[in-house]
């Protein structure tokens, strides 16, 4: 097989015996690109060679009646890692030979001590300069004229070209002067070796430290990967093993013991214990899980052993999408960036137009010796301008700013969001599951004259049993803690926003809001002022109506999460307009509404409303925030400039919206936004810093003061600037890692 | 006359610089349609740097990444929505679909590495 073939891993599920490995075997190499698929029984895995995509051998394992998932082990992070240590390596020993070429004769130059070059004694000392010069150029520097010829060859320019034209006109033009002594007034007779080999060992020195400042970028990654533990204990045949992770199949049962991590997602099938999810989510407090219980990979298990059954392995875990969110939001770029975009795509081939006038203006204008000015500021020229800089500002505060908030259980889909996040003025919450926790309960039955509370329970949890509703679950669940016998139902029809019509005992049931009731003229007596004092006191009244009479009233709450209020307090503080939307009754709504300080209620939306409310939000010039839980308010998420999809735990869809908070807590909005501006404001000082650093200092190297200052740059000045210019903006970017630690700590002391 | 003769080589240099980077086009490599194209990510350029494909239908284009430097590390078709990560030394397939005729950038994040997706 040739090694350059790629090769794939995957994890097989569904194998029960060896006769399987056959089936599976064929499948595989029937995909049009396998070369060669190898099933391994023992470890449920295949690993498959050939030009072919992942996808289509999952289809092929799916088509032939197993499945299979993707495994994507850690060794790619640990080859980059590797590929970037030999790279740095490399870097330090080139700059380490340059410098000790570069330094003595930097020394000699700046004390006078070679012997002036119109001398038989400087020629030698020239020659031998320009020779280890030549070598510098060629060992540290060589990298620099490989890359200017093919980006040339190429039609393009980039800094290799600069560099290249740079160091490569200083040892030319010198040579041509130990070479050709008369050709060159004797004023201009001077060699530039020593700029050279200079430029060459700090701009090898520059790019070792921007290494060593991007590696500190994607740290965020490197944890969320080091997340997952190396092996798990799997059972087979009645016996646990431990066995590297990529080696877990679909489908196989686990045992994770106290303070160990949670290899693979899965269902616990028996035991129960407290997980800490907080690596993920930001939650700091553990879940309690038990039986029937979804674990996700990368958690940490606290206090019981359990058992689980693996049912999402590899690629496919909620930690590996999450990586690829992060990777994919790190690679995406805002508006904000395209300029910069837009002048780094002409840059270098202007840069090469400036040295050009550079040299034609001081060749006709400058002071004698023409030829020594014009060359030197051209060199500057050249050597200093800097489109690294420039093209790394956005990028690279963006991945350090995604992958913080990555960190925080805060995902963030792309540089476009990151950016709106922080222009908006206005934040929509939902109120169930966002504002609210979301578990609604009975908290109050009001039985009609002729009804009792278990009748009036037994009949409301009969016609919800068929609803997916989230406070229909809540009155069969109050009927089932009773041990209340639900009246069985039928003909079930629900209409959204209403209520829900069915058929018990021969007698027609309607369940639902005051709207609901009227709309089938439903005589409810003095029921609606009962109803107006349980919406006060922030409960959601539904009535039970029996052939067209009031039947009684239940009163569902759902308790407002503990830091609702302090979030949309910090809201406030940022000056954001904070509108509470609900398709609750309007009495209820503004009951919570006061409780948490929001500015402005929209009570009775129907769940198609929930999308124009926000557009005539839109509509009134506010750039809209949409914070709901991404499955019911999806049309009203994708309308808002930004969408905030809110979950607890990882059973939040991660793609659904723009911004996903993986933690239940409102607090993820506020924080979001944060991050939004504190990245948005790094990516506006790079930016600034790169124009200003490229707009001042290439004219100054062009000699632009020396009119009015008789002042000239050196070129190895020009060189070191040029060499820090990257470093400080991998700099600034990297000071992103630290936005709102103080915070967490404060969140996480006792 | 040395002045004449340095001043003419300027201009004819400014002249070549902005017709060789501005206005004339490497040589564009044709991929067929639904195709896999080699790509080689290196020496500060991609090779090659301009691919021909036919709008609307899927192209597949492998990337070797030589360049050991950070800023090879990632390839991003912005007007396409798309984006890998490159390894070094390893292919990695992208399959991308340009909507309709028109010209579409690959670059790396600073946008130094350039290549363009010509659809017909």
């Amino acid at each position: 097989m040739n090694d350059a073939t790629p090769s794939i891993r995957l994890s097989i599920g569904g194998m029960s015996c060896a006769g399987c490995v056959a089936t599976v075997e064929n499948a595989l190499k029937n995909v049009p690109g396998v070369a060669e698929a190898a099933v391994n029984f023992a470890e449920h895995t295949a690993t498959v060679h050939g030009q072919v995509p992942a996808s289509a051998l999952i289809q092929a394992v799916a088509d032939a009646g197993y499945q299979a998932a993707e495994l994507r082990g850690r060794e790619a992070e640990a080859d980059k890692e590797a590929a970037e240590q030999a790279h740095y390596r490399r870097l330090k020993r080139k700059t380490l030979v340059a410098a000790l070429v570069a330094a003595p004769l930097f020394v000699g130059e700046m004390l006078m001590l070679f012997p002036p070059l119109s001398t038989p004694a400087g020629r030698w000392w020239g020659l031998a300069a320009g020779i280890a010069t030549l070598v510098v150029l060629v060992y540290a520097g060589g990298h620099f004229f490989r890359g200017a010829w093919k980006s040339f060859l190429a039609h393009s320019a980039n800094m290799d070209t600069l560099i290249a034209l740079g160091t490569g006109t200083a040892w030319v033009y010198s040579m041509a002067v130990l070479a050709f002594p008369d050709a060159v007034p004797s004023l201009a007779q001077h060699a530039y070796f020593e700029a050279a080999a200079v430029i060459i060992a700090l701009i090898n020195f520059g790019a070792a430290l921007e290494l060593r400042a991007r590696g500190k970028t994607s740290e965020a990654i490197k944890r969320l990967i080091g997340l997952a533990p190396r092996t798990a204990r799997v059972v087979r045949d009645g016996r646990e093993l431990d066995v590297p992770i990529e080696e877990v199949g679909l489908n196989e049962t686990l045992r994770v013991r106290p303070g160990e991590k949670i290899p693979v997602d899965g269902r616990i099938v028996d035991g129960r214990s407290a997980i800490d999810e907080s690596m993920l989510t930001g939650e700091p407090l553990p879940v309690e899980k038990g039986v029937g219980d979804e674990v996700v990979g990368g958690t940490l298990n606290k206090t019981g052993s359990f058992l689980f059954q693996a049912t999402r392995v590899g690629a496919d875990t909620a930690l590996a999408r999450i990586i690829e969110m992060v990777r994919r939001a790190q690679s995406s770029k805002p508006a904000i960036g395209r300029l910069a975009d837009k002048i780094s795509a002409v840059f270098v081939p202007s840069v090469l137009l400036v040295a050009v006038l550079t040299f034609l203006v001081w060749f006709n204008f400058g002071p004698a010796p023409v030829v020594s000015y014009a060359l030197v500021a051209t060199m500057t020229v050249l050597i200093i301008a800097c489109p690294c800089a420039l093209g790394l500002a956005t990028p690279i505060s963006i991945m350090v700013g995604v992958g913080r908030a990555a960190e925080s259980g805060i995902l963030i889909r792309n540089g476009e969001a990151l950016q709106q996040a922080g222009r908006l003025t206005a934040v929509v919450l939902d109120k169930t599951g966002t504002v609210t926790e979301g578990r609604p309960a009975v908290a109050t039955l009001v039985p009609a004259a002729g009804w009792d509370e278990a009748r009036l329970l037994a009949y409301a949890a009969g016609v919800e049993a068929g609803s997916e509703h989230p406070l229909a679950a809540a009155v069969v669940q109050a009927a089932e803690a009773r041990q209340i016998v639900l009246a069985p139902a039928g003909d079930f029809a629900a209409v959204a926003g209403h209520g829900v019509r069915a058929r018990v005992d021969g007698r027609e049931v309607l369940f639902g809001n005051r709207k609901w009731m009227d709309d089938n003229g439903v005589v409810l007596d003095a029921l609606p002022e009962r109803a107006a004092g349980l919406a006060a006191r922030g409960e959601t009244p539904m009535y039970l109506a029996v052939d067209g009479r009031a039947a009684g009233i239940v009163g569902v709450a759902d308790p407002v999460k503990d830091d609702s209020r302090a979030a949309i307090a910090r809201l406030h503080a940022i000056g954001l307009k904070v509108i509470m939307i609900t398709g609750d009754n309007a009495v209820t709504a503004r009951a919570v509404a006061e409780r948490v300080g929001v500015d402005e209620v929209l009570a009775e939306v129907l769940p198609e409303q929930k999308a124009d409310r926000v557009a005539a939000l839109q509509a009134r010039g506010e750039i809209v925030g949409m914070v709901g839980d991404g499955i019911n308010d999806a049309p009203a998420l994708a309308r808002a400039d930004v969408g905030f999809a809110i979950g607890t735990g990882t059973d939040v869809a991660i793609e659904s919206a723009a911004v996903t908070l993986m933690r239940g807590s409102l607090h993820g909005v506020p924080d979001a936004i944060a991050i939004s501006k504190a990245t948005v404001r790094n990516i506006k000082q790079n930016l600034f810093f790169a124009f200003v650093y490229n707009i001042v200092l290439i004219p100054v190297a062009a000699g632009a003061l020396y009119p009015a200052l008789k002042l000239m740059l050196n070129p190895m000045l020009a060189g070191a600037a040029m060499a820090m210019s990257s470093v400080t903006v991998v700099s600034n970017a990297n000071r992103l890692r630290w936005i709102g630690r103080r915070r967490d700590a404060a969140e996480a002391r006792p | 006359m040395s002045l004449w003769i340095v001043n003419l080589a300027g201009l004819l240099l400014a002249a070549a610089i902005v017709w060789w980077f501005w206005l004339s086009a490497p040589r564009a490599r044709r991929a067929a349609a639904g195709g896999v194209i080699d790509v080689l990510v290196d020496g500060g350029v991609y090779t090659p740097a301009r691919i021909e494909v036919t709008a609307a239908q899927p192209v597949t284009l492998r990337f070797l990444r030589k360049d050991p430097s950070p800023c090879a590390e990632k390839v991003l078709f912005d007007d396409l929505g798309a984006s890998a990560d490159l390894p070094v030394d390893r292919q990695v397939e992208l399959t991308v679909t340009p909507p309709r005729a028109g010209e579409y950038a690959f670059t790396c994040q600073m946008k130094m590495y350039r290549g363009t997706l010509v659809a017909r």
